[in-house]
């Protein structure tokens, strides 16, 4: 298979994600004989692409403009289209980001191709990819298969797991796709980053407060222990209803949906709306009074206790762990 | 201004998933049904708009008659007509997109609103499908809409910040939880919907692209371990952690 891999950056910089796809079209092209493109658009993003062939890319094909900066969900649409067109790709994969979920949708209506979003495993048999992804929230996962001649695929970010690149570099080829005035009906004026903070959906650690915490001034206590851990601050709804903390930052099926190695829930009860967000994580560690909450029924360790007592001394005893006293 | 506002009918949050027999979709006896909770913020959002600068507001979902409840409940909110695009057989997410965007090419709104993702197959496909099979332009996951004149300026979340899009209408948005957090229909709303009719449409028929073979519970996690009741048992979590979960 010929598979298109659309390696965001922001900053002109990579992100995780980007070098998960390229590698994940790899693993499939790998399996059916094929070859994997990886594109990237942006401007001044020459420079930074042949890197992607440490991660399994054949090749890079670049689209360069200074209005191609930021995103545009309509111009980069068409650049990607318009790539796996003239490549006569088989398969367009793109990492379920804020910008590939954008992306993705455009992509396969402009390609006729049927569209699998979030995938969390793809698998070839007879040829085919057959990929899964879990739907209700992670309460069921389904098997799908794309029966259009092109197909495009969303990836969950933080599954496919990628290390350090080989080093390897790829060829680049700079081409120009014709864009008009059409193409850039939506753009984005600024981009407004919240304080330089870990993303929860990136996060491989996430530390998550719930109404157990009695109140906002009581999240310090979370946010050192995030900070200690290298992690990111999550909430329950009902503290983010309770406006305190950010919608940004809840966890579950209203809220995102993270898969991160460690997932402590401190004063989270587990309503089942917040286990369908963060159930999926590696190790999970519930911190809570009640022995009968249900979030110890999906946690791997849990202290039956009270948090004010708990975290604390958590907090120190990692911090001579992991000797940051 | 003209608003259209597309809403699936979806298991509401709290139901426990179990396997139908075809062992493809969910078994569907005795699951409450909802309107998908973002699309219930994108109703809001509609709803406050037409109040601030007048206007009409139709609500359309593509499915079989049982979408009428949410339809119906969306009419109680407040929105002045409402479109069911008739289909009982499953769609995906190009199928729904084909059959709405059908209607709203000839609806022709200024603004068409859908909610971010919906509760079922969490796709966050149909409301982007829809803006390019327009051709209109789009943006996703907003939390905050400004209309000035011929253009929206939008608030939307990305990954450890937000982006400020501007968009020229007619334009497509999806909407996440923000700014609109949606009312209650009151007893008066309730009354007068019960009386106002829902428009049917047939939708032409489309054939999926992408099939579902198995769907299955995932695998259940094993009981964890209660490691004390005080914090005694915290130098022993993190052991725990350190050495055997090897996570930090
Ligand atoms: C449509 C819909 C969507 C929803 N989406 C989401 C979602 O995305 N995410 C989400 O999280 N919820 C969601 N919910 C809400 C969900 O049902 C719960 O109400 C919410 O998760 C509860 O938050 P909580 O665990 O912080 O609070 P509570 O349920 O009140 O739990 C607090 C917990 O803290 C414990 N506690 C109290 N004091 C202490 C102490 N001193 N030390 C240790 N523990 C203590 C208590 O034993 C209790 O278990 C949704 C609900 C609906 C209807
Ligand atoms: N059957 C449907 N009828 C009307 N609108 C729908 C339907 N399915 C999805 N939508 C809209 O599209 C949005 C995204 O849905 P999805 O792509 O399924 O996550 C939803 O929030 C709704 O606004």
């Amino acid at each position: 298979m010929k598979i298109i891999a659309f390696a965001e950056q922001r900053d002109n910089k990579f992100k995780k994600p980007a070098f998960e796809v390229v590698k994940a079209a790899r693993t499939v092209a790998d399996q059916t004989g094929g070859e994997v493109i990886a594109v990237v658009v942006g401007s001044g993003v020459r420079s930074i692409a042949p890197e992607l062939g440490g991660y399994g890319a054949h090749k890079v094909i670049v689209v360069e403009d200074a209005h191609l900066a930021l995103y545009s969900s309509t111009a980069y649409a068409t650049i990607v289209a318009a790539i796996a067109k003239k490549e006569g790709a088989d398969a367009v994969m793109v990492p379920a980001t804020a910008m590939g979920k954008d992306l993705a949708p455009r992509v396969a209506v402009k390609l006729d191709a049927g569209l699998v979003s979030d995938c969390i495993a793809l698998k070839v048999e007879q040829g085919d990819i057959l990929a899964s992804r879990p739907v209700y929230a992670g309460k069921a996962l389904t098997e799908v298969r794309v029966k259009s001649p092109v197909k495009v695929f969303s990836l969950r970010p933080n599954v496919f797991t990628v290390g350090a690149g080989s080093g390897e570099t790829a060829p680049v080829e700079l081409i120009d796709v014709p864009l008009t005035e059409q193409d850039f009906r939506s753009i984005v004026k600024e981009v407004k980053q919240s304080s330089a903070k870990l993303d929860v959906a990136e996060a491989d650690i996430i530390v998550t407060g719930g109404r157990g915490l009695k109140g906002p001034e009581n999240f310090a206590m979370i946010e050192e222990l995030a900070a200690v851990l290298g992690g990111a601050v999550g909430a329950s709804r009902a503290v983010v209803d309770a406006g305190w903390r950010k919608h940004d930052e809840q966890v579950g099926q209203t809220g995102k949906t993270v898969s991160p190695s460690l997932y402590i829930a401190i004063g989270v009860s587990g309503a089942i709306q917040h286990l369908a967000g963060m159930s999926s994580s590696k190790y999970i560690v519930a911190i809570n009074r009640d022995k009968d909450a249900p979030i110890f029924q999906v946690a791997s360790y849990g202290i039956v206790g009270d948090a004010f007592e708990i975290v604390p001394a958590l907090t120190a005893e990692l911090k001579k762990l992991l000797g940051k006293q | 201004m003209k608003f259209a506002v597309c809403i699936n009918h979806v298991p509401d949050t709290a139901t426990k998933v179990a396997i139908g027999s075809d062992g493809k979709s969910i078994e569907k006896t005795g699951v409450n049904y909802v309107i998908s909770p973002y699309d219930e913020y994108a109703i809001e959002a509609c709803l406050r708009f037409k109040e601030k600068q007048t206007g009409e507001v139709v609500a359309i979902s593509c499915g079989g008659d049982v979408h009428k409840e949410s339809l119906r409940k969306a009419l109680a909110m407040g929105v002045d007509k409402a479109v069911l695009l008739k289909d009982d057989a499953t769609r995906d997410s190009f199928g729904v997109a084909r059959a709405l965007a059908d209607y709203l090419r000839d609806l022709s709104p200024d603004v068409i609103m859908f909610g971010k993702q919906s509760v079922d197959y969490d796709d966050s496909a149909v409301g982007i499908m829809v803006a390019e099979m327009l051709g209109l332009p789009s943006a996703a996951v907003v939390v905050k809409l400004e209309l000035n004149g011929g253009t929206a300026t939008a608030d939307r979340e990305i990954e450890g910040g937000h982006e400020v899009v501007e968009v020229q209408l007619p334009g497509v948005f999806t909407i996440q939880k923000g700014a609109y957090e949606p009312r209650y229909p009151s007893l008066k709303g309730i009354m007068a919907a019960k009386n106002k009719p829902i428009e049917e449409r047939q939708p032409a028929p489309m054939e999926a692209k992408v099939e579902t073979m198995t769907m299955v519970k995932p695998p259940a996690k094993q009981a964890g371990k209660i490691v004390g009741t005080d914090v005694g048992a915290v130098p022993e979590l993190v052991r725990l952690l350190h050495e055997e979960a090897k996570v930090i």
